[in-house]
């Protein structure tokens, strides 16, 4: 994290600290509006956060690492999440996973080097009436196939 | 008000908008206002209408002409001799697919005729794809919120309790506990503050009905939700929405709003002295969380683990104080029942398990997607008469019942009664109405492999039998589709099943060996040939097929 991008979010930050700050139980809903601002919450922004609500680091940082939507290292500009669940497993998932690994050279887990997608799995999405499905940042895909998905990710 | 010949209900479910369903909602309005139908003809955009697999759909009434599998030139098509001319397009009709041929059969019937629909009985769908979701005007001009209003005029909270008891519902979020007795524990329960949450957390694998009710009819709930508050005596409600559901989370606030502005929700509720609020929160992704307790606890901020039980929420939740956590659908069942009676409900479906149940049909199966029935139905309708069989003619292999933490059950179980008591006598589970239908080309432990996966990434790490569990039943798993496992794994596979079943702390860990154990009951050959390194179905990449001869 560069001094330069904390210097830029930190008056967002503060605003979004003290605007969760009276509320009990808000921290959830505070880590996704912070997530907004870089896109993920870094060491530094969590000791902030610990801070302007009076409670541990540990607690901050337990919270982020429990729930699969709060990223504690940057992504891509696009996190494609795939759905490795029954209902998508059978349709075809596996295809369409492998698709994605081969146009994109990364692996679950991974960026691409130019730091535009990372690839994740995700438990079910509820999208099975469309099965095998992924879902780009907020954007829902359904019914893939090998070559459906590599159309999708031509438009990006 | 303005009068329109026609109403035209153009489906804004997720899965017709991937198809494009928007797309063809503003060419259908281009369209009918170049024939200059606009002031005779209205288009509306509901919730799922049901037949995920045939999207885009949408239904002309007052016909109730169903049409599917929508492209731009058939909406030119509709438009022309449909909404104009007052000619049904008949090769465009909605017909439920034959099971094996695949051919459609016979004339147009009206939609109502067709098996799809004809043997479902809506009562918590009742609004969903006949109504805008985001007109409370459209809600109350079916009778919406006139179950509230009897209740806060017309009967005590103990009566309302009663009529919810005396119907025999039971959750629909996946244990079957009955509701009024829920309630009953917290209406006795003295406190300044009492909450009524609604469980919209859902990450049972296969399962998407809350999230079609959200966006469908998102009235039903908030209805639903105050007459609980009412009953119990909470001033407060909170909608747990996970938080990749974006689409419900707007329909249920922008609901709020309306049914707030017209004075149903707030202070003085229609000029009594009961207030009830409802804010709406969401989930991180965690599967743990639809958990009761694990919910409770990540409202207050924290990371969702599930709690000890007892005390139970109803006693002692959400801060410490008496907390109601009822199912999506269970609430939307609860205006109906008030508005019908106990007796009427209990005259749908099994005298056990009474009421219908939304059940959501994937997998290798004709028509996905959701269908609501009543209890007790069986296997065999839901799979050959409403979902319209297996594509291509293939054969029932299993269903896994209740999403990936049911059991799996062979063709053997095809006529037993769906609902909560049978299922759980062998094994497996009604939960949350998700039904996974395999066919015979797939191999058990390839699925098998996918389930546990599931549950060893979702275990939130809490208790050791489901934190280890999870993980070892998977590495077993994997070790039989690679060919290297011998007889004493599975003899440890059925040890440490039977371990968290009885150990875990909360329904994910207890749950999570039901699928392994009912397969290992019911496909025990299968198992075998895997262990003598041969896969059957040519699945498990490093075993060989099984020889024609053996």
């Amino acid at each position: 994290m560069t001094v330069t991008s904390c210097n830029i979010q930190k008056p967002n930050l503060g605003e979004v600290i003290k605007k969760y700050k009276e509320f009990p139980g808000s921290l959830l809903d505070l880590l996704h509006e912070v997530q907004e601002i870089d896109g993920y919450l870094s060491r530094d922004v969590m000791q902030q956060i610990a801070e302007g609500l009076g409670i541990s680091e540990s607690k901050v940082y337990g919270v982020a690492t429990f729930y699969s939507l709060f990223k504690t290292a940057p992504t891509g500009q696009f996190i494609i999440r795939i759905c490795e669940s029954a209902p998508c497993h059978i349709r075809g998932a596996q295809e369409v996973l492998e698709a994605i690994e081969e146009t994109l050279g990364i692996k679950p887990g991974e960026t691409t080097l130019d730091g535009k997608f990372t690839l994740e799995f995700t438990s079910c999405l509820g999208l099975c009436g469309v099965a095998p499905a992924i879902m780009i940042n907020d954007q829902v895909y359904g019914n893939l196939t090998s070559d459906r998905v590599k159309e999708v990710l031509l438009n990006f | 008000m303005t009068i329109y010949r026609s109403h035209v209900l153009v489906c804004g479910g997720t899965p017709c908008v991937l198809k494009g369903a928007r797309t063809l909602k503003d060419l259908l309005l281009k369209e009918i206002e170049r024939y200059q139908l606009s002031d005779e003809i209205r288009v509306v955009e509901t919730g799922c209408l049901g037949p995920c697999d045939d999207g885009p759909v949408l239904i002309v009434y007052p016909e109730g002409a169903m049409y599917s599998k929508l492209k731009p030139t058939d909406i030119l098509k509709i438009v022309e001799h449909h909404l104009l001319k007052g000619r049904i397009v008949e090769e465009l009709v909605f017909r439920e697919r034959q099971s094996s041929a695949g051919a459609l059969q016979g004339s147009a019937v009206p939609l109502e005729q067709e098996k799809y629909l004809s043997l479902q009985k809506r009562v918590v769908l009742r609004n969903c794809g006949r109504i805008n979701p985001d007109s409370i005007d459209e809600y109350i001009a079916n009778n919406g919120y006139l179950a509230l209003g009897q209740a806060v005029t017309t009967l005590t909270s103990d009566q309302v309790v009663k009529i919810v008891a005396d119907s025999k519902l039971q959750g629909r979020g996946g244990a079957g506990f009955p509701t009024g007795l829920k309630w009953s524990f917290t209406a006795k329960t003295t406190s300044d503050q009492k909450y009524i949450i609604c469980n919209a957390d859902e990450g049972e694998p296969g399962t998407f009905k809350d999230r079609l009710i959200m966006e469908g009819d998102p009235h039903g709930i908030i209805e639903g939700m105050a007459i609980a508050g009412y009953a119990v005596g909470a001033s407060q409600g909170i909608i747990y929405i996970r938080g990749e559901y974006g689409l419900s989370i707007e329909r249920m606030k922008n609901a709020i709003k309306q049914a707030t502005d017209y004075g149903l929700l707030g202070k003085k509720i229609l000029g009594t002295e009961f207030n009830f609020e409802i804010d709406v929160r969401s989930g991180a992704g965690a599967y743990v969380c639809g958990e009761e307790t694990a919910l409770i606890e990540s409202l207050e901020g924290n990371r969702g683990e599930p709690r000890v039980k007892p005390p139970f929420p109803g006693i002692a939740g959400l801060w410490g104080k008496p907390t109601i956590v009822n199912n999506v659908e269970t609430l939307a069942n609860i205006a109906p029942i008030i508005l019908n009676g106990p007796e009427w409900f209990r005259s749908i479906g099994t005298e056990n398990c009474p009421g219908t149940k939304v059940f959501t049909m994937l997998g290798d199966i004709n028509n996905q997607g959701l269908v609501e029935v009543p209890m007790g139905i069986t296997l065999r309708e839901i799979v050959y008469e409403v979902g319209g069989g297996i594509p291509g003619g293939r054969g029932f292999k299993m269903a896994q019942t209740g999403g990936t933490s049911g059991g799996c059950l062979p063709s053997e179980f095809l006529d037993m009664p769906m609902d909560y008591d049978t299922l759980s006598k062998v094994g497996s589970a009604l939960g949350s109405g998700a039904m996974l239908i395999i066919d015979d080309t797939h191999c058990i432990v390839d699925v098998l492999k996918s389930f546990m996966k599931f549950f060893c990434h979702e275990s939130c790490g809490k208790c050791t039998p489901c934190r280890e569990g999870t993980t070892r039943l998977y590495e077993i798993v994997l070790a039989l589709s690679e060919g290297t496992a011998t007889d004493t794994e599975i003899q440890l596979l059925k040890e440490l099943s039977g371990a968290m079943q009885l150990s875990a702390l909360c329904g994910l860990g207890q749950s999570a060996p039901n699928s392994l154990l009912t397969c290992l009951n019911f496909f025990a050959d299968e198992f075998q040939a895997h262990l003598n390194g041969q896969c059957p179905s040519g699945i498990c990449k490093n075993l060989t097929i099984e020889s024609e001869a053996v």
